[in-house]
């Protein structure tokens, strides 16, 4: 029985958790094909997306969701906030609180901060990335996607590619596919690979070439410009040259070798055109899966929430 | 207390009656198409297309149709919240939808799956065919076809099963004072 309150990250989801989540998003992706693509379940809830970061995927991804369930979903953005004249985030958290919206969606560049509202609020609240910490939702479709193709998560090989410091998307993952009994290896230029990294399970290296061999997965990250000291890269450049996945190559890769990106890429830095648009890429189907996950998620948290009250 | 109130022969006779009676009501079986609700209504569906196909050769689509997302339940807690996959791969627009379940009861899961289909499309008509019509409706609710009534109280429990399902074919009826329909 799936008891969470909040999904803050995928550190404090146990396998049964995981394996819940995405069958229950098996079942809701069939809604987003449908000639009328809502359904009544959420009727009467409120959603509100409380966006301190840019983002188009995970905040469209996350209305959709909430949309297609009926649920009345409420998008507040940094600057349209009151943020802009001063409030601190917990006011602004406690404020809405008091219109009683049924779940919180929460992203900001600090890591925490949605483990630190879920102390201060009382409904449920989704962690859509904070800092350089957790993104669970992220990470959860990826499994999706994954399982979707191959039928399974266990004993497989996923290696992730890029700026693994910076990367939440890469925490929320190694938690989730080590608990699902996947092997994970890490590749990046050396001042991107945090030392003692390997301690959470997984291995490290740092030529992109020689590690997707026998891969099952490879996960290409954004190389976060924004992000950046400018001390870590000679130049992106040079970053293109060594760990920039190119037709070339994938050759070397198995031949049902799965890609993925979650976005947003920059091309021909991190990977190249012909190869997103490859049919080993599924880049897209990570996208069609978020509203899935998310819908997942929102049925899940408020129906639980429902089941404690009684 | 537990008796056995259809038995397996009983059960194959009503479905080939009532899939005479669906064949006879809709003057044959074009534009018709059966819509099983999960899990013994898929079921019993699959048996009813196979009769049709029997009497008149006619290979009729079948839906499958979970009703969770639709449910009036689903904020009092009563519910298990495991979805099963929906599937409608073919319109509905303008046919005749026969919509398939076990057991009657309140009415409640036939209002959500009309609730459903019609977010499919604008069916000609949706007829209700159901194996066992147990009494007890809280909503304006009727079977077009029905394989047995069977007049219970609101704390007996009937048990379906179905031999694709869990073994082998029976109803049965269980009267069991700590048993909460309601």
């Amino acid at each position: 029985m799936f008891n969470l309150k909040n999904i803050l990250g995928t550190k404090c989801l146990s396998k049964e958790d995981i394996i819940t989540i995405l069958d229950t998003a098996d079942s809701f992706k069939e809604i987003s094909t449908r000639p009328i693509k809502k359904v009544p379940t959420l009727r009467g809830k409120t959603v509100i997306n409380l966006f301190f970061e840019p983002s188009t995927r995970t905040r469209t991804s996350f209305e959709i969701a909430g949309k297609r369930l009926s649920a009345d979903v409420i998008n507040i953005s940094e600057y349209t906030s009151s943020s802009v004249k001063g409030e601190n985030l917990i006011d602004t958290a406690l404020n809405l609180e008091a219109m009683h919206p049924d779940i919180m969606v929460v992203r900001h560049s600090l890591s925490g901060i949605a483990e630190m509202l879920s102390q201060y609020v009382e409904c449920p609240i989704i962690n859509a990335g904070d800092g350089y910490h957790e993104h669970p939702t992220q990470a959860l479709l990826d499994l999706q996607t994954i399982r979707e193709a191959k039928g399974t998560l266990m004993g497989l090989n996923v290696v992730i590619v890029g700026d693994i410091a910076h990367s939440r998307v890469v925490r929320s993952n190694i938690y989730a596919m080590k608990t699902m009994g996947m092997h994970v290896k890490l590749i990046g230029p050396p001042t991107m690979i945090p030392l003692e990294i390997e301690k959470m399970g997984v291995s490290v290296g740092y030529n992109l070439e020689d590690s997707i061999k026998g891969m099952d997965v490879i996960m290409m990250l954004r190389l976060q410009k924004e992000r950046q000291s400018k001390y870590l890269l000679p130049s992106i450049r040079e970053y293109s040259n060594l760990y920039c996945l190119t037709s070339q190559l994938l050759e070397k890769a198995k031949d049902d070798v799965l890609i993925f990106h979650p976005g947003p890429v920059n091309r021909g830095i991190e990977i190249s055109l012909d190869v997103m648009k490859s049919e080993r890429s599924f880049i897209l189907t990570q996208v069609t899966n978020g509203v899935a996950i998310r819908m997942a998620l929102m049925y899940l948290l408020l129906v639980n929430k429902n089941d404690n009250n009684n | 207390m537990k008796s056995v109130v259809f038995s397996e022969q009983d059960i194959s006779r009503a479905v080939t009656r009532i899939a005479h009676e669906i064949l006879e009501k809709n003057k044959g079986a074009k534009n018709l198409s059966l819509v099983g609700i999960r899990t013994r209504g898929v079921t019993l569906a699959t048996r009813i297309k196979k009769s049709i196909n029997d009497i008149n050769g006619l290979d009729i689509d079948l839906g499958v149709l979970d009703i969770t997302f639709y449910r009036d339940d689903l904020a009092i807690g009563k519910h298990n919240p495991v979805i099963e996959k929906t599937s409608i791969p073919f319109s509905l627009e303008s046919k005749n939808v026969i919509l398939i379940d076990d057991v009657i009861f309140t009415g409640r899961t036939i209002r959500a799956a009309i609730d459903a289909l019609i977010d499919f499309g604008r069916p000609a008509s949706i007829q209700l065919g159901v194996l066992i019509d147990r009494g007890h409706r809280e909503l304006p609710i009727r079977p077009d076809y029905v394989g047995k009534n069977i007049p219970t109280s609101k704390t007996t429990r009937v048990q379906v099963l179905m031999k694709e399902n869990d073994g082998k074919d029976e109803v049965c009826v269980i009267n069991d004072l700590t048993i909460d329909n309601t």
